[in-house]
């Protein structure tokens, strides 16, 4: 049965992440169909889709959650993940900068041992994100933004080679959103990782995407972000007549007969 | 003054030595777990298996065995039953500690009602209920220490990985650590504090002695270590002040009999819980010290109201 495997010399290893001919099936639906694309390090990536395509099953299986029924993924190091809903208790005894340190050593049995080293690298991460003036407050008493940047300081601090983050933006304020987008276009660049966003709405992050992954039933089609969005392709996705409407730099995805805005 | 508080022969009395040992002792071991349980938000597991301990400490004595194992090994066959119902999903919690509650109280009723059939007399059932510190066999210290140890260097040895599971399980499970196993893990070492809280203020108040000075530290400070050590010591004092208590009713009207250390152990556990609400509400209150940051907890508070 195809699995999760490590990176082997045949598949090249200047991607940060290899996803090739990827099924996923329950039962007897199949959620995802033959999904490949390539991400290269330094590269931001948007999985698109509406509510059901298949995000979060596709995120599962790139973090090995998932068992695939065919095709391989392939990971150039580390997984560094953003869940989407962290909804915690305001008297957690946690503050932001102790969940930093665990993203650092939390798989680790035993005490945390007190060190310069590690006290320095979590406060240089945290400064990474622009953390470092809520650090010490509680994490479930942080706003929304707040929460993500310490999540995205924990995700990022054991290096890895590939930064996922579940629908990132679902829960922020515009201001928010937009200031989470730059910081992450920056974190890719400056430490040379793919980082892939899954959103159920593509406008917000188009100014920073480099390549699509767009899904729809469980399939995708995934390229430069202009090679996608586009009339034709994502009509021959849909398997309907879909117009891309653009107005003042925004993209609209309208669905043919029924008028409905897909994304 | 002190001598008013304290009573002669307080502390030459081997009862009220064994009393404080092993009181401070649970205190530790309940503080640690404690803080978890409030973390996992798991309290009605913690109470209902404190609960069906009763029935281990009513079948124990109708065995002429010490409660302390009976206590031990219904609570721990519990939280077994407990995780295969399947405690560690969310929508599972509750149904899974509910019918285990249900059978527990079930099995106490047979027990103590055999029990009092076979002795005639209601003092097995109170003590096992209730508590009765002053009433420990010395020989009962060594295991307290034991089981007590057993389960600090249960959460110890799985602090970090438990951490970052309880906090969020899909944090823990993108670093590839076995969520379910850490679960099983924590929930031994919460059967092993609800058996040493019950031999102390017995099987149904165990679980104020377990969640109260967790639940009363988490809003005293802000990280784990040393919320664990501010319950320890809220525990300790708790437990020793109503040990001094209960030893002072004994001259106290209207019966010169004595009031139950249980009793005071829950009181003070509850006022210091209201005090520490008191202080942090207090805190929040209190505009920050100036320095560096936008996000004052002033306004943090009023953004999650």
């Amino acid at each position: 049965m195809p699995r999760r495997e490590p990176p082997s010399p045949a598949v090249p290893s200047d991607y940060a992440l290899s996803v090739e001919g990827l099924g996923v099936r329950f039962g007897a639906r199949q959620v995802l169909e033959d999904v490949s694309f390539r991400l290269a390090p330094g590269s931001v990536a948007g999985l698109i889709g509406s509510n059901g395509a298949g995000k979060t099953t596709l995120l599962r299986a790139i973090l090995g959650r998932q068992s695939l029924s065919s095709g391989s993924v392939h990971v150039a190091g580390q997984i560094g993940y953003v869940p989407q809903k962290f909804l915690l208790d305001p008297d957690l005894p946690l503050r932001g900068r102790d969940l930093v340190g665990l993203g650092l050593d939390g798989h680790r049995y035993g005490l945390t041992l007190p060190s310069r080293t590690r006290r320095e690298r979590v406060a240089e991460m945290l400064d990474a994100v622009g953390a470092s003036d809520f650090a010490d407050t509680r994490v479930g008493r942080l706003s929304g933004g707040e929460q993500q940047r310490i999540l995205i300081a924990h995700a990022l601090i054991s290096e890895p080679a590939l930064l996922l983050l579940d629908e990132p933006l679902a829960n922020l304020d515009l201001h928010s959103a937009k200031q989470s987008v730059e910081l992450l276009a920056r974190i890719a660049r400056a430490r040379n990782l793919a980082v892939f966003i899954s959103a159920h709405e593509l406008n917000q992050l188009l100014p920073v995407l480099d390549h699509v992954v767009y899904l729809a039933d469980g399939r995708a089609v995934a390229g430069a972000t202009d090679e996608v969005i586009r009339q034709d392709v994502l009509s021959r996705l849909y398997r309907s007549h879909v117009d891309v409407i653009r107005v003042h730099g925004r993209v609209l995805v309208v669905a043919g007969e029924s008028g409905q805005v897909v994304s | 003054m002190l001598r008013a508080l304290i009573a002669p022969g307080f502390f030459s009395s081997s009862a009220v030595t064994l009393a404080l040992g092993v009181g401070a002792a649970v205190a530790v071991v309940g503080a640690a777990v404690g803080v978890f349980t409030v973390i996992r938000g798991q309290s009605f597991a913690t109470h209902a298996l404190g609960d069906i301990g009763a029935a281990g400490g009513a079948s124990a004595y109708l065995a002429g065995a010490s409660a302390l194992w009976g206590f031990t090994v219904v609570a721990v066959a519990g939280a077994a039953v407990m995780e295969l119902i399947g405690i560690q999903r969310l929508r599972g919690r509750d149904l899974a500690t509910g019918v285990v509650l249900g059978v527990g109280f079930g099995l106490s009723a047979l027990f103590l009602y055999l029990g009092s059939t076979y002795d005639n007399t209601t003092g097995a059932a109170v003590t096992i209920l209730f508590g009765s510190i002053f009433a420990l066999q010395g020989s009962v210290l060594p295991f307290v220490l034991g089981l007590g140890g057993g389960a600090i260097a249960i959460l110890a040895t799985l602090f970090r990985p438990l951490l970052l599971a309880s906090t969020s399980p899909d944090l823990a499970a993108a670093k590839g650590l076995p969520v379910r196993l850490l679960g099983v893990g924590y929930l031994l070492a919460m059967a092993i504090a609800v058996a040493l809280a019950a031999l102390t203020v017995g099987s149904i108040l165990s679980t104020a002695l377990l969640i109260g000075p967790a639940a009363a530290a988490l809003k005293l400070t802000a990280r784990p270590l040393p919320a664990i050590a501010t319950a320890a010591g809220i525990g300790i004092a708790a437990v020793w002040l109503g040990v001094l208590l209960a030893y002072d009713s004994y001259r106290w009207p209207p019966v010169h009999q004595g009031w139950p250390a249980s009793f005071f152990i829950v009181t003070l556990v509850l006022l210091t819980y209201l005090a520490a609400g008191g202080v942090s509400r207090r805190r929040a209150r209190r505009p920050r010290p100036a320095g560096p940051g936008p996000a004052s907890p002033v306004d943090v508070a009023a953004e999650r109201s």
